[in-house]
């Protein structure tokens, strides 16, 4: 009875949080002479009001609930795996790489991308690999390391879309030449949405659900988080962990990168990560790391983004909004938890 | 200034940890608090030192009500805490700790602050030097900078939690004499400490708790029967002594050489035989620790040979010593044993040999938590998270968490902070696997542990090794003269047949 007692009021702080980050948004919104209520409206009639805009919403919670999972890897092992973006756009190019040596060879277009995914997956687990040896063998702490490794890997993208792999021609913001039809994921009727992530990202959740709340391997991983010197004394080798995490956490930000690529722009674009993963970041922060949450979060957040493309169109509003409606949730849930421990916790 | 408690109560969940106190400290006396381990004693401190807050009853200074909302409001009103582990910043310097707490005053004036420290710890006979860092002092030193800065700061009531404990024995009649001085000046000391023979030193009173309850107040003179039946209900003794060692050696140092600084711990040649207990005395800091950590790969040596079994492990790693039935159990338990935020459940999931399959199989963890909660007697549940418990259960987790089949177990103060019944209880346990072959290595500040437990014992002294010394044949007052540096010439004399012995 005392749990339940406690859960209720916890969820009673949570909501409060909502209530104030939408608060928050509505006096930015009465600020700048918009009408709340409308922009609340539109954007949830940008999310909803028709099929393609649904599905619209999918395509962005797909690569959001792939990165979550994988941050919640390294979230569980103590590490702020900032270096996540740079991984979805190094996922990204190895995913562009592979795909564009087969372009005109005669091997199955299946074979081709699921060789290009997979060398995504690859690309990504090798760049947050890199943050963990800079971490484990020289002394980075990973959020630097990561932060460096993310403008190397824009620079890296941008520098093959202007350069090595530019359209012939026009080299221009809008990308790489993109790919003949039969090299993209399947798509669901006419949608932009392809069933194939829509899988994946459930595969996905599912197995670091599980990794993370039944086996040995999550219990060692969260120990290491939680006490690194002890969890070493009890025998659990550390640093190799650490790095696993990261290469878990790699592996689905290349294959978010890679589903960015075949999936939703068949192409390489200068802004091919989209800010998916400091977006992951905060919603590993606003579920409390808890995997369970993490699906109908991640939903709302992407039906935030769409909705949002509404505001410009309509009244002149810029679909940052959302972004600040995003931000100030996760904040003002953060200081509802601090709030709550304060008055709740306190023995 | 006098103190009074009046009807304090305070419940942590279903525990009553202060039931109904009434307590009245006169100013310029010495109040001692005695209590074994989850006696209440610390919760009434930091009642008293606004660290928490009383469910009912209250707290009257100079026959003033007053409310103490947090430790600030606690030195506002003059009533000073002194903690167990202290309260400082050990990168900075002295005179920088000093002026943290200060109030008012955007540029602190160092020269006229380090003119008053002198003064100041010249009264007490300190010598500490304000421009060192707080990093290189010994716990004894940064405790007297603590006390300086208390007064400073105005406290009029000083509270000391187990202030003993960790310093050395000149650094104790120190602090005895600075305490002393300020009782005479008026000032309140309330001494809190499971140490009778503290207690009997110093106070002019002292107050017993047990199980929450205010048992009584006797004045000194006291009767140490009385004031250990009065602690735990009922009169305890260590037990006999008695050695199950074996003629067959699982460890052997040879010509070790480890440096750590400041110390440079040089030539140790030594060997355990299976069965036997060999307790590590000193002074903290005389290089028992560098020693302990060097045996089991957390510290690598400079030369020499550390053998397991007949297996050379000198230079591997702490993992490779557990792969050779090799366990070391830190003191610091929340620190370096034990996972603050996990469950003991999950730490026996972690520790157990077991049903290592990928996934867990949690209902067989949980029940093994629950049987080893009940063969320990750890107050707490599976689910319980073990910072929660007492520091004494988390001992008895950490010792429950030990593997079954164990060649040599090292043990940093496996006694430490726990109250006498705890103690004897763990050795027991510690014993019964010696029985069973396994060794034991082990530091100790008691010296009376030592005797009891140890069939050799090894002596530091800043850096120094003595051979090892039969437990039996040595006295305590033999052993405390050693570790405060004295009679070490025939030290070197047994030393040197012990080696031309083992030569031959």
């Amino acid at each position: 009875m005392n749990q339940t007692r406690t859960r209720s009021i916890s969820l009673l702080f949570q909501l409060g949080g909502l209530a104030l980050a939408v608060l928050f948004v509505t006096i930015i919104l009465l600020l700048v002479d918009a009408q709340p209520m409308e922009a609340f409206r539109l954007i949830w009639e940008g999310a909803t009001g028709n099929p393609t805009r649904i599905a619209s919403v999918f395509v962005v919670w797909v690569p959001l609930l792939l990165v979550t999972c994988g941050l919640l890897a390294t979230f569980t092992a103590g590490l702020w795996n900032i270096g996540i973006e740079g991984q979805i756009t190094v996922g990204a190019i190895f995913t562009t790489g592979v795909m564009r040596l087969f372009l005109d060879t005669s091997i199955s277009p299946v074979l081709v991308i699921i060789i290009s995914m997979l060398a995504g997956m690859l690309g990504g687990a090798l760049w947050a690999a890199l943050a963990g040896i800079l971490k484990t063998f020289g002394g980075v702490n990973e959020i630097f390391g990561g932060l460096g490794l993310n403008f190397i890997a824009t620079a890296l993208n941008i520098g093959l879309i202007f350069g090595a792999w530019s359209r012939p021609g026009i080299a221009s913001m809008s990308g790489t030449e993109p790919f003949p039809e039969h090299f993209w994921l399947p798509t669901f009727q006419n949608f932009r949405l392809s069933l194939w992530s829509i899988g994946f990202a459930v595969l996905g959740l599912i197995i670091i659900y599980f990794l993370l709340q039944g086996t040995h391997f999550g219990l060692r991983l969260k120990a290491v988080g939680k006490g690194m010197k002890s969890a070493f004394r009890m025998g659990i080798p550390t640093w190799q962990h650490m790095m696993l995490s990261f290469v878990i956490c790699g592996l689905f930000a290349g294959l978010t990168g890679a589903i960015q690529v075949t999936g939703v722009y068949h192409r390489l674009i200068p802004s091919i990560s989209s800010g998916y993963g400091f977006m992951g970041l905060m919603i590993a922060m606003l579920i409390n790391y808890q995997a369970i949450w993490l699906a109908p979060i991640a939903l709302f957040f992407a039906a935030l983004n769409i909705g949002g493309i509404q505001l410009p169109i309509v009244i002149k509003l810029d679909s940052a909004l959302t972004g600040v409606l995003q931000g100030s949730l996760v904040l003002f849930i953060l200081i509802m938890q601090g709030i709550k421990q304060r008055f709740v916790g306190k023995k | 200034m006098n103190v009074e408690f009046k009807n304090i109560n305070k419940h942590f969940g279903p525990v009553h940890a202060n039931v109904d106190i009434n307590l009245n400290i006169q100013s310029g006396s010495i109040q001692g608090i005695l209590g074994e381990n989850g006696a209440g004693k610390s919760t009434l401190m930091k009642i008293l030192s606004g660290f928490i807050q009383p469910d009912s009853g209250g707290i009257y200074l100079d026959g003033k009500a007053v409310l103490i909302d947090s430790p600030a409001d606690a030195i506002k009103y003059g009533i000073g805490m002194l903690h167990q582990d202290p309260l400082d910043f050990p990168p900075m310097r002295l005179i920088e700790n000093f002026i943290v707490g200060q109030r008012g005053g955007l540029v602190p004036s160092y020269k006229e602050t380090i003119k008053e420290f002198k003064e100041l710890q010249s009264r007490f006979g300190f010598s500490l030097n304000p421009e060192a860092y707080v990093d290189t002092l010994t716990v004894g030193e940064r405790q007297q900078l603590e006390i300086l800065r208390l007064l400073w700061m105005g406290a009029s009531a000083l509270i000391l939690d187990e202030p003993t404990t960790g310093i050395s024995a000149q650094q104790k009649e120190k602090l005895f004499a600075a305490l002393k001085i300020l009782a005479e000046q008026g000032k309140t000391i309330i001494f809190v400490s499971h140490k009778l023979e503290d207690v009997e030193i110093l106070c002019s009173k002292v107050a017993i708790l047990r199980k929450g309850y205010l048992v009584g107040e006797v004045p000194s003179p006291y009767d140490t029967d009385q004031l250990v039946e009065m602690m735990f209900g009922k009169v305890i003794s260590l037990g006999d002594r008695n050695t199950v060692a074996q003629n067959d050696v699982v460890f052997e140092l040879r010509d070790l050489f480890v440096e750590h600084y400041p110390l440079k711990i040089e030539n140790v040649n030594f060997q355990l035989r299976s069965g036997e207990v060999i307790g590590l005395a000193g002074m903290e800091g005389s290089g028992q620790d560098v020693l302990l950590r060097a045996c089991v790969g957390l510290l690598r040596p400079v030369s020499g040979k550390v053998i397991v079994k007949g297996k050379d492990l000198t230079n591997k790693n702490y993992l490779e010593f557990m792969q050779n039935e090799v366990s070391f159990l830190p003191a610091s338990r929340l620190e370096e044993g034990l996972v603050p935020g996990l469950s003991l459940a999950e730490h026996f999931t972690i520790a157990g040999e077991e049903k290592k399959g990928l996934f867990i199989d949690k209902e067989y963890f949980r029940e093994k938590a629950e049987n080893m909660i009940d063969e320990y007697h750890i107050i707490g549940r599976s689910d319980s998270t073990v910072e929660s418990l007492s520091g004494g259960n988390q001992q008895r987790a950490a010792l429950a968490l030990l593997k079954k089949s164990l060649s040599i177990i090292l043990l940093e103060h496996p006694t430490r902070g726990l109250d006498i019944e705890s103690a004897i209880y763990m050795w027991g346990k510690l014993k019964e696997r010696c029985l069973q072959g396994c060794s034991i290595f082990f530091i100790s500040g008691d010296l009376e542990e030592i005797l009891q437990y140890s069939d050799r014992i090894l002596v530091f002294f800043s850096g120094h090794v003595s051979p090892p010394l039969d437990a039996a044949t040595t006295s305590l007052e033999q052993l405390g003269q050693l570790i405060g540096g004295k009679g070490w010439d025939q030290v070197f004399e047994i030393k040197e047949n012990y080696e031309s012995n083992a030569n031959t």
